[in-house]
């Protein structure tokens, strides 16, 4: 084996902002003073903030050496499942961050705007034209945003009808902000199984379809990286009682150029730009979850939409039966500006590759470690392949144990323990960014631990041990709360 | 294609390994009728030079400041970014890592996010943040949920100076569950008009904004009492977070949930988005509360670190059960924020406060003297409303000319108020800037 990834190298202690710091320091230029004091009234007035003072070099070392305790994309390999934690290119970064998109203020007349809102209108045209769908919103903030959005949706097109359905079906693989945004609307999730193959047979869909039932709530490829073979079946079924199939398509990144939504029985779909069109997850967001939409469902998206007129873009409200609106504003547009700039440098063939190379990847590390690890469905996978800890239970080691030791190789976890539906699931997504060399080296890091589990148990259970800090616990600080300083 | 690693002998190779001929034999499990075989149509990839060229010309169609002298708020305010903080939120470490599940490789986010949570407690005066929701407008709807699980009640009266969009977000939250929403007017001065709180019953929460949409600040404490005396809780909205470091925090006068808008804090404007939706509350309500939290704790040495905690409250363990749907937030936005009030400090934010604070007094002022009106009487931050003469719309058309943005037209918003035009002065606009506008206005 080549030399791991994983070394010890010198980090820095840092200690909490205000236990650094000395009243009257600043790390602010505070802009020049030219008028006057004017009264204050004092019952309204305050004593100010109690935050620390500390100079510009303080804060400046301060966040350089919390930075060195994170890992991203850019320190290596991050195989989260379902999160596609792809390469964030640089060049978006850029785009984003040119004073004409930065300084924008979003409610200046629309002549004054034409840069922005030309931008928000061609994405639109380029996700629709990805996704097979008919119109776009780009105005959700995250997935589980643009899931409420498709819910929301949903409810408006039964209520134009003049029904109020009460429940959705909900495969057990799906995300857990499926049944939560379903209940924002009042939906009543149904849960459904999987079958032996890991996907939805449309017997157990039918089994639950009625006329009651606004819709089904679908992930495909679906939380075991699977494609949902019987998806236009279930469609069927799902539209012959008057319901809607909605697509949380945040695993989109295994079938761009290869599936078009709109063409296999989807009315609804979500994306998420922070996973399969390359923007950054900042730790936790921004996102941004644009919803697609088929024809019949364009009258109920959010407002206001971007419209061409004569060769210029307008902001319209002028849809009467619109869901409203999901933020103050249009959207994350900081986010998309980075999703258009990845689209036009990827082009039509660029964004097939990617999900073919997604897809090779993950089936390529399916076959290398099957044998290594259990794996429940040992079919042909999509851009993730699922794997469990039943061999390595024998010997009372656990997937977190094995996680936690490919921190000291040098590797960000796999997504763990989700989807529940399998027992101790490792799910691995190795996006198409990382190259044969890369994923060679991370196939050797699992064969190396799956050994240690069998001959040094107690390595895994003391794992990491070359992190800022070793196991947390997580247990007390869910049952005394320290959430501030 | 530079982000794409693979050789054709990769491919080759790979493939093999797999046990399939080519690239599309790697989708035997998508049924043929599934399969999209046309090419997709979109524009032929584009060089990184010419994506610059593309994005340049983009962004140079846009009016924008410095170019323009932007007196407009409403929501979305310009504020000086010092270099420091832009330049530290760019590194990688923290942009390119994902949400926070895996503690031991994830401490740099979650330190700074716990100060990002005890900064914003400190701020709004408050015992606990969450570690960030999408945007004022969400985090008002989100507030507004939480007060009607805690309360169990069905009815929320919100005040009609809460930010127009704000409410409308609100309005689309809470309207599948069938929750009333009652609207309450304001009074000449500026301020919400709280005498049809008397006759309510059933209240979960009233909501007000202070510095309300006119710029106002509002008597929180005296709302308080009023929502408390009939078990309702006070939810304090704000658009404009510096107004703290000069006035009194709505956790001392006795909010109960204090949700709003932080993009003032080092956050650039950007179209409206991403922004920064801040959340606050007390313990005794922190397992009603939406959104993540990382809480402080130690590791098998003792040593300090820090989680993410309370997920029972989340939609990944309750599902349907949870305390709200969010689970990707805006985190890089609450690190800027948190970047944004160490560099400023306790005693810069005040002074900065203040000078905002000045500056708009003087436009006021200015503008009093030229025989306009203001509007409302009541003590304003950074905005306020003043009344310019009929027709003022060709003035307002003949400034963006000169390159002048003069404040929001209020009337699409409030149709009582034509005429009517909601200014906003920060730090960016010299003594210079708002002579010229006087100037321009009066002539």
């Amino acid at each position: 084996m080549k030399e791991s990834l994983g070394t010890s190298g010198l980090i820095l202690n840092e200690p909490l902002l205000w236990e650094k710091g000395k009243k009257g320091r600043r790390g602010f230029s505070l802009p020049r003073r030219d008028v006057e004091f004017s009264p204050l009234n004092e019952e309204l007035a305050g004593e100010g903030p109690d935050f620390p003072d500390l100079s510009e070099v303080d804060v400046v070392r301060h966040y350089t050496r919390l930075s060195t305790w994170n890992f991203g994309v850019d320190t290596g390999m991050y195989p989260l499942g379902s999160c596609t934690m792809k390469y964030n290119p640089k060049t978006n970064e850029r785009q984003a961050g040119l004073q004409g998109f930065a300084g924008a203020h979003p409610l200046l007349p629309a002549g004054l705007s034409q840069g922005t809102l030309k931008l928000m209108f061609e994405l639109e045209q380029y996700l629709s034209e990805i996704t097979g769908m008919d119109a776009v919103t780009l105005q959700p903030a995250a997935g589980a945003h643009g899931e409420f959005t498709g819910m929301l949706v949903i409810y408006a097109y039964h209520k134009s009808k003049g029904q109020r359905r009460s429940k959705i079906i909900v495969p057990d693989t799906a995300h857990g902000t499926n049944p939560a945004s379903a209940m924002l609307c009042g939906y009543q999730s149904v849960p459904v199984k999987s079958n032996e193959q890991g996907i939805l047979s449309p017997e157990a869909v039918a089994d639950v379809m009625d006329e009651d039932t606004a819709g089904i709530m679908v992930t495909n490829p679906n939380t075991l990286g699977l494609f949902e073979e019987n998806i236009k079946k279930i469609a069927e079924i799902v539209h012959a009682k008057g319901g809607l199939v909605y697509c949380d398509g945040a695993n989109m990144n295994a079938v761009m150029g290869i599936v078009h939504m709109g063409e296999i029985g989807i009315d609804v779909l979500h994306l998420n730009l922070h996973k399969t069109f390359s923007t950054p997850h900042g730790g936790g967001g921004p996102g941004s979850g644009p919803v697609c939409v088929k024809k019949h469902l364009e009258p109920f998206l959010p407002v206001p939409r971007v419209v061409e007129e004569n060769g210029k873009y307008l902001l319209s409200e002028d849809f009467p039966q619109s869901v409203g609106k999901l933020q103050a504003f249009y959207g994350n547009f900081g986010v998309m500006i980075k999703a258009y700039s990845y689209i036009l440098s990827m082009g039509p063939g660029g964004l097939k590759k990617a999900s073919q190379l997604a897809v090779l990847n993950a089936n390529y590390i399916k076959e290398k470690l099957k044998g290594v690890f259990h794996l429940p469905y040992d079919r042909p996978c999509m851009h993730e392949c699922v794997f469990s800890d039943e061999f390595q239970n024998a010997d009372k080691v656990t997937t977190l144990d094995m996680v936690k030791r490919l921190m000291d190789y040098g590797y960000h976890p796999p997504t763990i323990y989700f989807p529940l539906v399998v027992h101790g699931s490792i799910m691995i997504e190795p996006t198409e960014t990382e190259s044969k060399e890369d994923i060679d080296l991370f196939i050797e890091a699992l064969k190396a631990i799956a050994d240690e589990a069998k001959k040094n148990p107690a390595l895994l259970h003391n794992a990491p041990s070359r992190c800022k800090v070793r196991r947390l616990d997580e247990t007390t600080a869910a049952r005394k709360p320290c959430l501030a300083g | 294609m530079r982000y794409l690693p693979h050789t054709s002998e990769d491919i080759t190779s790979m493939l093999a390994e797999v046990g399939v001929d080519d690239l599309d034999g790697l989708f035997p499990t998508i049924p043929e009728d599934c399969r999209y075989r046309d090419e997709l149509n979109l524009p032929e990839p584009l060089t990184e030079w010419e994506l610059n060229d593309r994005m340049g010309a983009l962004s140079d169609s846009m009016a924008v400041s410095p170019e323009y002298k932007m007196f407009i708020g409403a929501g979305s305010y310009e504020h000086y970014i010092p270099a420091s903080v832009s330049n530290l939120l760019g590194r990688s470490e923290f942009v390119t890592s994902y949400t926070p599940y895996q503690p031991e490789i994830s401490q740099g986010t979650l330190q700074a996010i716990y100060e990002y949570q005890t900064l914003t407690a400190r701020l709004l005066g408050m015992e606990v943040a969450n570690a960030s929701i999408y945007d004022g407008a969400s985090a008002l709807a989100e507030a507004l949920l939480m007060a009607l699980r805690i309360t169990r009640k069905r009815k929320v009266a919100i005040s009609s100076l809460i930010h127009p969009f704000y409410r409308r977000v609100v309005q689309t939250y809470l309207e599948p569950s069938g929750y009333e929403i009652v609207e309450l007017p304001y009074l000449d001065d500026g301020r919400t008009d709280l005498s049809r709180l008397a006759g309510m019953d059933d209240l979960a929460a009233v909501a007000v904004q202070s510095p309300n949409f006119f710029g106002c600040i509002e008597n929180l404490k005296e709302i308080g009492e009023m929502a408390h005396e009939k078990s309702a809780l006070l939810v304090a909205s704000f658009t404009e977070p510096l107004a703290y470091g000069l006035f009194k925090n709505p956790g001392s006068q006795g909010a109960d949930i204090v949700c709003g808008e932080g993009q003032s804090l080092g956050i650039p404007q950007s179209f409206g988005g991403p922004v920064l939706g801040m959340f606050a509350s007390n313990m005794k309500y922190v397992r009603s509360m939406p959104g993540r939290l990382v809480g402080k704790t130690t590791d098998l040495d003792g040593k300090r670190g820090f989680v993410l905690t309370l997920a029972t409250r989340e939609q990944h363990i309750r599902r349907e059960k949870a305390t709200s749907n969010i689970c990707t937030n805006n985190s890089l936005c609450a690190l800027a924020a948190a970047m944004y009030m160490a560099s400023i400090g306790g005693t810069g934010m005040r002074e900065l406060a203040k000078l905002n604070y000045d500056k708009s007094e003087y436009l006021k002022s200015e503008l009093k003297k030229a025989g306009f009106k203001i509007s409302f009487e009541s003590p304003t931050f950074n905005e306020f409303v003043v009344e310019f003469s009929a027709g003022f719309e060709k003035t307002y058309e003949r400034l963006l000319e000169k390159k002048i943005v003069a404040g929001l037209p209020l009337a699409p918003y409030y149709p009582e108020l034509s005429s009517h035009y909601l200014l906003c002065v920060t730090e960016t606009r010299t003594r210079e800037d708002i002579d010229a506008l006087v100037r321009e206005v009066k002539s």
